[in-house]
């Protein structure tokens, strides 16, 4: 039971990693973009091919799996998005599924349609008890790693002068740029943070998510669940929607597996219908 | 006696004048038809296109018409297909008794699920008809027992249509049905759009508030024209479970949702036949591409989408079609600066 939440909380842990750069695209510049899972597999197949064919340890794949998926993200913001902060929905929609459908293949041409597999290090496998608890080690280093990295953002994000002016032009666009604020950066170094973090959530989630080449459809809705009802106001809001849905889906592929992915689907929709603006949104 | 009031007479007239039917499309609908007799060997892949083109023209009433971005009318596509198969396995053979119960049941869903669509914003549309879609994709997963789950539904054997035209092997039974499907569906839905009805739809796409203020019940006719986009949308279900006597998990996935937009988009949304012609080019294109690089085309088809969307896809459309826009202006495309 214990063990079952533990699993839970490292999965929705590597969600929210995974969606918090979309929380960003979405809140910010209200772009809708459901390329978001693309740059989370560009950063699983970074670690895979690092790992794999160069020998880096995993340690150092991590951050590389961040880097390069973070220039990816910029150059990709840089030419292609800052086309269409100002289109309708129903492009940007178009333009990303574009996006996933090219990944999709690029990816199946370079590397093979088949599940990649990475070998942890010795010291993160297996289970050890604390307190008659079977808990593992992986899973407990992706909740250390995660929950850094929740700090460092929510630490970014209240104390820094970058994070207030990221709250601004979030609030108010256009008063932010009446106060002089530059959004367009501030919203091109957080694209290309957002997309390090994804590829990062990718590197993490290649063991326990899976990874091969429809990895982008197959979690786009949970990165969409994550932001739409968590809300894209807060860091808080996604955190815990995401540790909701990692735990629910957990939960309930274990004591209910013959509905499978039902019940957070029907949750998902239930709640956008009564909450349009996220479980966590302030009142507007 | 009543005297008839100026402005309703002068919308009655050029709803009619809209209405009216045009030698180009005459033309269309008579190629179509030659197609019949006139490409032996070809049947298979123009049944596709008659079915994707009704598929297209059901998502152009809710895209085009209403203004309702959705990314899962693959749901009632899906439940179409799956209606007219377990009726055809389970002894109903008469393919047309499968196709109204396909509309039925799909209409029954989309009435039941357009309320959900009625709130919100783009995004939040979006995600609920993913959501629909999802949910529909899992409950055939998991009724195994029912549907055949992954391995689809096997079995369907068609009785011939309206007891005289026997389905053939090489599919001319089969194109003519879903031509003539299509066919009278596109008569039935051309009547709508210049309809009054037509009108008070485009009038609530182009701005919902107001459209509320001069007196529309937009949420209604919103109920509305789901309803009616899904039962369409159900009957190509239907067609393609019925033609090719096989449904699979597929015809409710993501992939068949993306599809039909892009062939909407392709073909220009908002003049019914943005989804036909759409539907013809968009078969033919992943023809070509398929043979090229078979495991690989959608690589094509996402790079087409990119660059459609990133030029502008109306100008895109507007430039492809420039030497055909008098003709395109007959069939009613609406006329848009570029």
């Amino acid at each position: 039971m214990l063990t079952l939440l533990f699993d839970g909380i490292a999965y929705g842990m590597v969600l929210f990693i995974l969606s918090a750069g979309l929380s960003v695209t979405l809140g910010l510049m209200n772009f809708i973009n459901l390329a978001h899972g693309a740059f989370a597999m560009a950063g699983g197949y970074v670690t895979v091919v690092a790992m794999n064919r160069y020998g880096v340890p995993f340690l150092a794949a991590l951050p590389l799996a961040f880097l390069i998926t973070a220039a990816v993200g910029l150059l990709l913001e840089r030419t292609l998005y800052v086309r269409f902060y100002g289109r309708s929905h129903l492009d940007q929609v178009l333009f990303s599924i574009g996006l996933v459908f090219m990944a999709i293949a690029a990816v199946d041409y370079a590397m093979g349609s088949s599940q990649q597999l990475i070998t942890l290090p010795a010291w993160l496998q297996g289970r050890v008890d604390v307190f008659g608890v079977a808990v593992g080690l992986y899973r407990s280093f992706i909740i250390a790693v995660c929950g850094v990295v929740v700090v460092v953002l929510q630490l970014i994000l209240t104390r820094t002068r970058f994070g207030s002016r990221l709250r601004a032009a979030v609030d108010d666009q256009r008063v932010a740029r009446g106060l002089g604020i530059n959004v367009n950066l501030i919203f091109a170094a957080t694209f290309a943070a957002g997309s390090g973090l994804a590829g990062l959530g990718g590197a993490l989630g290649t063991e326990i998510l899976g990874l091969d080449p429809t990895f982008p459809l197959k979690f786009m809705i949970y990165f969409l669940i994550v932001v739409t009802v968590g809300g894209t106001a807060t860091i808080t809001g996604p955190f815990l929607a995401a540790l909701l849905l990692g735990i629910a889906d957990v939960a309930g592929k274990y004591y209910v597996p013959e509905f499978g992915a039902f019940v957070i689907y029907t949750l998902m929709i239930v709640v956008l219908v009564l909450r349009p603006h996220g479980l966590f949104a302030r009142a507007r | 006696m009543t005297i008839p009031h100026p402005p309703a007479t002068r919308v009655t007239a050029a709803l009619a004048r809209r209405g009216r039917w045009r030698l180009p499309e005459v033309a269309f609908w008579a190629l179509a038809l030659a197609a019949l007799f006139l490409l032996p060997g070809r049947y298979l892949i123009l049944n596709e296109i008659a079915i994707l083109a009704l598929f297209a023209l059901s998502l152009d009433l809710l895209l085009g018409y209403s203004g309702i971005v959705s990314l899962g009318h693959a749901a009632f596509f899906g439940l179409g297909a799956y209606t007219a198969g377990l009726l055809a396995r389970h002894g109903v053979a008469e393919p047309v008794v499968g196709l109204f119960a396909a509309a039925g049941a799909a209409a029954l869903v989309g009435f039941a699920t357009s309320f959900l669509v009625l709130r919100g914003s783009d995004l939040t549309r979006i995600m609920v008809t993913i959501g629909v879609a999802l949910v529909l994709g899992e409950i055939a997963n998991r009724m195994a027992w029912l549907t055949g789950g992954a391995d689809g539904l096997q079995g369907i054997v068609m009785g011939p249509v309206l007891g005289t035209f026997e389905f053939d092997l090489w599919g001319q039974t089969a194109y003519g049905y879903s031509l003539a499907v299509l066919f009278v569906l596109f008569l039935l839905a051309r009547r709508i759009v210049h309809s009054p009805f037509g009108l008070s739809l485009c009038a609530i796409r182009d701005n919902p508030l107001r459209a509320a203020a001069v007196g529309i019940p937009v949420g209604g006719r919103l109920v509305a024209v789901y309803t009616l986009a899904a039962a369409y949308a159900g009957v190509a279900g239907a067609l393609l479970a019925q033609t090719t006597q096989f449904v699979s998990l597929d015809v409710l996935e993501f992939h068949r949702s993306a599809d039909v937009l892009l062939v909407l988009i392709i073909g220009g949304t908002g003049y019914l036949y943005g989804g036909i012609i759409g539907a013809v080019l968009f078969r033919l294109v992943q023809d070509e591409l398929a043979n090229l690089t078979p495991q690989y085309w959608y690589f094509w088809v996402g790079l087409i989408l990119v660059v459609l969307v990133l030029v502008g896809r109306e100008r895109v459309v507007a430039t492809l079609a420039a030497p055909f826009a008098g003709l395109l202006r007959r069939f009613g495309r609406p006329v848009r600066e570029a």
